[in-house]
């Protein structure tokens, strides 16, 4: 059973009437549980249980210190291209927005990789636009034969792919697929997506499960959190990575929450997300699945990030350029302003003081993939 | 003479730690010590081969045995290749196997294990497989010539204790390897528990790294694993519900009243 059919049960479910119906009672009794419902997740995500952010956030740091230590893994994303045949109505790469476009080519690729690899970073997430005639499949594989000889581990996060070129993709050193659904509400994706291959909800949602049939380590889903309700999309995506762990328990499934960035699109935000909001949605994924990975953006600022880590964040990117060539000529045009602009040094010495080990290398991709 | 013999080497201490998990790793030293430990395993995932500048395993003091395991291989062909890995980044050649197709529960597959270790041991390693307690895949592993077999007493890092003690019971009684007591051990307490039931060593990681004070819990656990050793050495008394005296039936043939 494919996600989509159990996402869909949900589409006409009253979440304002549920949310409404938590009381201070039902949200203590679920912090004593350890093994929580999706019911029980959705509980924790309502304003009822804003009260009990600092029990629910005690709770997040003890259960992840016991499953993934006292570590956050770093990564930095590489933008290879910008070019891109969307006009989603909140970014700054869309088709309808006249900014420089970008595409590097195998040499770039290959300068940019040097420059973030001296740099200390070993995990790198590769990004393109979705423009399937320019960043074609066949690019990103020739990207991927690159990067492989500079990082122990690549992510993509690219326009969701067949199963055949994931197959391919990761036979080319993809080891993980990030891919955020955006919204899960349907029929608000529809507007927020109303030109280009993006359109197709469906093909979109069911990508992590196709790169996942073909073998692939690891998986981020999410929602960009300011789109809709961000209650409905929180607990969408926590669907998702649940259906993700049970499904495929091989795979190593995390989740992110980025919240909207301002960007060159003017873009009226009707769904804002406070930080207390963010926290408590962070907390209560840990709560709803505890072995799973959670990333913090460079969306967010330093500050934000610094504290939010105890909540039950075990990734985070640094040293971030979201520009097409960012790290070898900073004139670029960045997808989103970052919030977060500390070095790759900065954000280790910063981890260390608040008593986290900054963990840069977790796989040994290099060596051990495609040598039989 | 109660010595520890793994792969004809006499290891002094039956308590091997982990290298995870740490807020810092420079902290690795401090733990090693108070623990006492022989041998230290290491994940080969963590560690940065094309940069030794940056590489964890600088932090090991020498002398020690390093036993690289191969967390996060999800088939025996990915364990070989990381154990083929270490020996030639000059780790040595003791190997851990771990093989994991669960990322929720980490509970390993012994049928991929078995496979690993079958070839890595042919290759002249010294194989210790991660495994759940199972008598019949045991025994493969210790033919296709395991040095030890480490079976699990609870999920790894769940600190649950002896989960599986019957079957680890049953481990002990019938295998002619050493039987190593590794994940889920919580408290010195279950350290002690399972060294008294005649375990040859115990190997942990998250108790003591995840610890108020990891150096301080470290040296707990070291005490805890010498007096269960020292409990099964001495041969426990048997255990029973109600108070026995000594005698009660035949007390009367020596003239007492029978307590």
């Amino acid at each position: 059973m494919s996600f989509y059919s159990i996402i869909s049960k949900y589409k006409n479910y009253n979440f304002t009437e549920f949310c409404a119906s938590i009381t201070p009672e039902k949200v203590t009794a679920i912090l004593e549980r350890d093994t929580l419902t999706e019911k029980d997740y959705l509980a924790l995500l309502s304003d009822a249980a804003a009260p009990f952010l600092e029990q629910m956030a005690q709770k997040a740091d003890r259960i992840t210190r016991r499953h993934f230590g006292s570590v956050i893994f770093i990564f930095t994303p590489l933008y290879i291209s910008n070019y891109c045949d969307n006009s989603c109505a909140y970014c700054s790469f869309g088709r309808q927005q006249t900014i420089r476009r970008r595409h590097l080519s195998f040499d770039e690729i290959r300068a940019e990789a040097l420059r973030i690899s001296a740099g200390g970073i070993r995990h790198v997430l590769v990004l393109t636009g979705e423009a399937r005639a320019k960043a074609t499949p066949a690019y990103c594989e020739g990207a991927l034969r690159i990067l492989r000889d500079y990082f122990s581990s690549i992510a993509i996060e690219i326009y969701p792919l067949t199963e055949g070129e994931y197959h391919d993709l990761i036979g080319c050193g993809a080891d993980g697929l990030t891919i955020y659904q955006e919204t899960y509400e349907e029929d608000r994706y529809g507007m927020l997506h109303s030109g280009g291959p993006k359109q197709d909800y469906g093909f979109r949602l069911e990508a992590p499960e196709r790169a996942c049939r073909q073998g692939i380590r690891s998986v981020t889903v999410g929602a960009l959190l300011g789109l809709s309700d961000p209650v409905r999309d929180a607990f969408s995506a926590g669907l998702h990575a649940a259906y993700l762990q049970r499904t495929f328990p091989e795979v190593e499934v995390s989740v992110a929450f980025p919240r909207l960035r301002p960007l060159v699109a003017d873009f009226k935000q009707e769904y804002p997300v406070s930080d207390r909001r963010l926290a408590q949605t962070i907390a209560a994924l840990r709560l709803f699945l505890p072995t799973a990975g959670i990333t913090l953006s460079t969306r967010e600022t330093a500050n934000f990030r610094n504290a939010a880590l105890p909540l039950g964040v075990t990734r985070m990117s640094a040293g971030v350029s979201t520009a097409v060539g960012g790290h070898t000529s900073p004139e670029a045009t960045p997808q989103f302003e970052i919030a977060d602009t500390r070095t790759v040094d900065e954000v280790k010495d910063d981890l260390l003081r608040l008593g986290f080990q900054p963990v840069m290398h977790d796989w040994n991709g290099k060596y051990v993939r495609n040598q039989d | 003479m109660d010595e520890l013999i793994i792969a004809g080497i006499k290891v002094r201490s039956r308590l091997i730690t982990g290298s995870g998990k740490y807020r810092d790793d420079r902290i690795i030293k401090d733990i090693l010590e108070a623990a006492g430990c022989d041998i230290i395993t290491v994940a080969l995932r963590r560690v940065d081969f094309d940069r030794p500048q940056e590489n964890m395993l600088k932090n090991i003091p020498p002398g020690k045995i390093i036993l690289p395991n191969t967390s996060g291989a999800r088939n025996a062909g990915e364990a070989v290749r990381l154990a083929r890995l270490a020996k030639a980044m000059g780790c040595g050649n003791w190997i851990k196997i771990e093989v994991i197709n669960d990322q929720k529960y980490l509970l390993p597959d012994n049928l991929e294990t078995i496979k690993a270790t079958e070839t890595l041991a042919k290759e002249g390693f010294v194989v210790l497989p991660y495994m759940v307690p199972d008598l019949a895949a045991a025994r493969r592993m210790a033919d296709a010539g395991a040095a030890a077999v480490m079976p699990l007493g609870a999920p790894i890092g769940s600190n649950r204790g002896l989960k599986t003690l019957e079957l680890i019971e049953i481990l002990v009684e019938e295998m002619n390897v050493p039987v190593i007591v590794d994940a889920g051990i919580g408290r010195p307490s279950h350290a002690a528990a399972a060294m008294e039931i005649g375990v040859d060593a115990i190997l942990l990681n998250t108790a003591i790294a995840t610890a108020d004070d990891p150096v301080a819990m470290a040296r707990a656990f070291r005490l805890a694993v010498e007096a269960g050793r020292a409990a099964y050495c001495a041969g426990l008394g048997p255990t029973s519900k109600t108070a026995r005296p000594s005698s009660p039936l035949t007390g009367f043939l020596d003239g007492s009243s029978g307590g």
